[in-house]
């Protein structure tokens, strides 16, 4: 149970650490300051969900860990966040794209979580779904702004959507940590958001005259701990100090 | 306008700022007012955000979630600060993408600490500790400058900035407390940081071309070199409490002054990074001419749509 | 001339029970996206409970050069303050 809740939590909190961690990296290069101070707000946000999730992960585990041991210390096929998230930054478009789609799921398993019958996650869920309706909006105008903005802004965001549309099924894959939880009570069984997940995607795509992007094949794999190239290097930077001078405080 | 009325207006205006009188936007005001005052805002403005950059070189790298959050959240309020302050300035008529402008071509300034590198994790703590403590030295005098949207975006940075230093200076303590190698590490940065920081407090006061007008504006309080002594007087004993050694040789208490007497401040190199040839300028601007260039379709695409909407408003009312 | 986002000016409610106050400005390419921005550039240490953003060039201000004839007047109207009637010390609750 422990064992299973633990991952459970990494599955979570995974996600909001490593698309901090990409958002973290515009902090400084955005398209104007107003922009720039909104997605580090983001950001902040995502790293302050971690820290509510990993303190809580660390106390379940009770091996010593602390929430840095365990957002930092980890080997690459130990991180269980779904793909989506650590697409790089190519562009405006792809930064906001990526936001959205992670949003809108973000938003509903959260809706779910707040049910949890584990309380500690269901209060974690009940502070963090405040940050995340906000992070959705904020994403879902600027999809719309890019996609009947102007022909350039339209082709962008459309080409990013075509790019990162084959990694929003995985946001409804089910490890086996999942399965256990769902059983339990505790986690959230996706499935029952998926068709609502879709159709809203869909609404705010239509709103901001996109296509839905005709995907037949999607991606998977970091969930169950296998991931893209990018993670390599996501982890350099992240475990840098981890790495560099072992078993110091900082 | 004669030039007599013109002379007139000026005393009555020399007048009130000496009475503490604050000036708004759309008060009369000499033109070397406005430019002088459009001149060191922007310069002010340009160096919060050419400032986020080499904090922002270590936001990912950062060595734990809580030093995370916390370096992440001074890199922003310095956006924050930029944009009161080229605020402040567009109300003399100025916009900001000419300020950027000014910036992007060299011709507008921005202080020449920035144009350092920050290669360990200490230096961060020195930025805080140092950087932001000379930056506090300059700054709360300008809370009572006499140009109010000046004066009013001052407060507010002052407030928001109170954290920044505590936060560089608790990286520094740690970093002294813990092993030898990170105490080396802070002792390192100690070593980069210092001189640059006296530097960054502006040239000696018989170099300074603004000063004796500037203090009449109330945009100086204090000279260069006083701001430089209270500086090394607040400084010193920190790094005493740090336990490492501030890199000057002949930096002595002075009884009878009640002051540090300090050595030589290398003012070659101080010229040289100022001309834009220290060791990172080259590399800010292209971070912010990039940032820019790369958001123009961003921007361009928001306003497109904003006038699109306009437009179906007007269509539906009509 | 190239276009930019305009220029807006924000006012912030600290709490209720207290007025909108004029906080700053700040750049917006429309309504939403100005109140968005305010929130997150000058509500980020919990400054306020409301915001009213409004476009700049929509404000309408008077000219100091008319503050003769505007503010003056008012200065010698003392009737208008109660220190202006006397009334005996041992008057109660006036």
């Amino acid at each position: 149970m422990t064992e299973h809740l633990y991952k459970y939590i990494l599955g979570i909190a995974d996600n909001s650490l490593i698309l901090g961690q990409r958002l973290g990296e515009l902090c400084g290069h955005g398209p104007n300051l107003e922009t720039d101070i909104a997605c580090t707000n983001i950001s902040l946000d995502l790293l302050g969900q971690v820290r509510s999730y990993f303190q809580y992960a660390a106390k379940i585990t009770g091996d010593g860990r602390d929430e840095d041991d365990i957002a930092m210390m980890r080997k690459e096929r130990e991180y269980l966040n779904v793909l989506l998230v650590e697409q790089p930054n190519t562009d405006f478009a792809y930064v906001m794209a990526r936001q959205f789609l992670f949003d809108i799921h973000h938003f509903l398993f959260l809706q779910e979580l707040q049910k949890s019958k584990d309380l500690t996650l269901s209060a974690i869920a009940n502070k963090c779904i405040k940050e995340v309706s906000y992070h959705q909006r904020f994403s879902s105008d600027w999809i719309k702004r890019l996609g009947d903005g102007t022909e350039v802004s339209h082709d962008k965001v459309q080409t990013a959507f075509n790019d990162l549309w084959p990694y929003t099924d995985e946001l409804f894959h089910q490890n086996e940590a999942d399965k256990a939880m769902i059983m339990e009570g505790v986690g959230v069984d996706t499935a029952i958001f998926k068709d609502t997940y879709y159709q809203r995607l869909k609404h705010i795509l239509d709103e901001a005259t996109l296509d839905i992007p005709e995907t037949k094949y999607f991606q998977k794999g970091g969930k169950e701990g296998i991931h893209s190239e990018h993670m390599g290097y996501i982890l350099n930077d992240l475990q840098y100090m981890q790495r560099t001078y072992p078993d110091m405080e900082w | 306008m004669s030039e007599e009325q013109i002379k007139n207006l000026e005393e009555r205006f020399e007048a009130r700022i000496a009475r503490d009188e604050k000036i708004e936007p759309k008060d009369w005001m000499p033109e070397k007012y406005r430019q002088t005052h459009i001149r060191q805002i922007s310069q002010h403005a340009h160096s919060e955000i050419v400032g986020m950059l080499p904090e922002g070189n270590w936001i990912t790298r950062a060595p734990s979630l809580r030093r995370k959050v916390a370096l992440l959240a001074k890199v922003q309020d310095e956006a924050g600060h930029g944009l009161y302050l080229y605020s402040a300035c567009e109300t003399l008529g100025i916009s900001r993408e000419e300020m950027y402008d000014q910036l992007h071509t060299g011709k507008a300034k921005y202080s020449s600490i920035f144009n350092y590198p920050t290669i360990t994790w200490a230096d961060i703590g020195a930025i805080g500790w140092l950087v932001d403590g000379a930056a506090i030295i300059n700054q709360v005098p300008l809370c009572n400058t006499s140009f109010g949207p000046y004066a009013r975006a001052m407060v507010r940075v002052c407030k928001e900035e109170s954290f920044h230093q505590r936060q560089g200076y608790e990286i520094m303590l740690k970093l002294c407390k813990g092993t030898p190698e990170q105490k080396e590490m802070a002792q390192d940065a100690l070593n980069r940081w210092w001189w640059p920081s006296l530097m960054m407090l502006g040239p000696t006061d018989a170099e300074s071309v603004h000063t004796e007008q500037s203090m009449k504006w109330k945009l100086k309080r204090k000279t260069n070199d006083e701001l430089r002594q209270q500086f090394i007087d607040q400084t010193v004993p920190q790094a005493d409490i740090l336990g490492i050694k501030v890199p000057d040789q002949d930096l002595k208490w002075n009884e009878e002054r009640g002051h540090y007497d300090f050595g030589d401040i290398d003012w070659d190199e101080f010229w040289q990074v100022v001309k834009g040839h220290g060791p990172c300028n080259k590399e800010r601007m292209k971070a912010r001419v990039g940032a820019w260039e790369r958001g123009e379709w961003v921007r361009d695409a928001a306003l497109a749509y904003s006038e699109k909407r306009t437009k179906d408003k007007m269509n539906k009312a009509g | 001339m190239k276009k930019n986002w305009p220029l807006w000016e924000v006012f912030v409610r600290s709490k209720n029970g207290l007025e909108h106050r004029h906080f700053g400005s700040l750049h917006a390419a429309d309504a939403e996206m100005a109140l968005e921005n305010a929130r997150d550039v000058y509500t980020r240490r919990n400054e306020g409970v409301s915001i009213w953003v409004v476009e700049s060039k929509h404000i309408t201000a008077s000219n100091p050069e008319n503050n003769g004839e505007l503010f003056e007047p008012a200065q010698d109207k003392v009737y208008r303050h109660p220190t202006f009637y006397d009334v005996p010390d041992d008057v109660k609750h006036m």
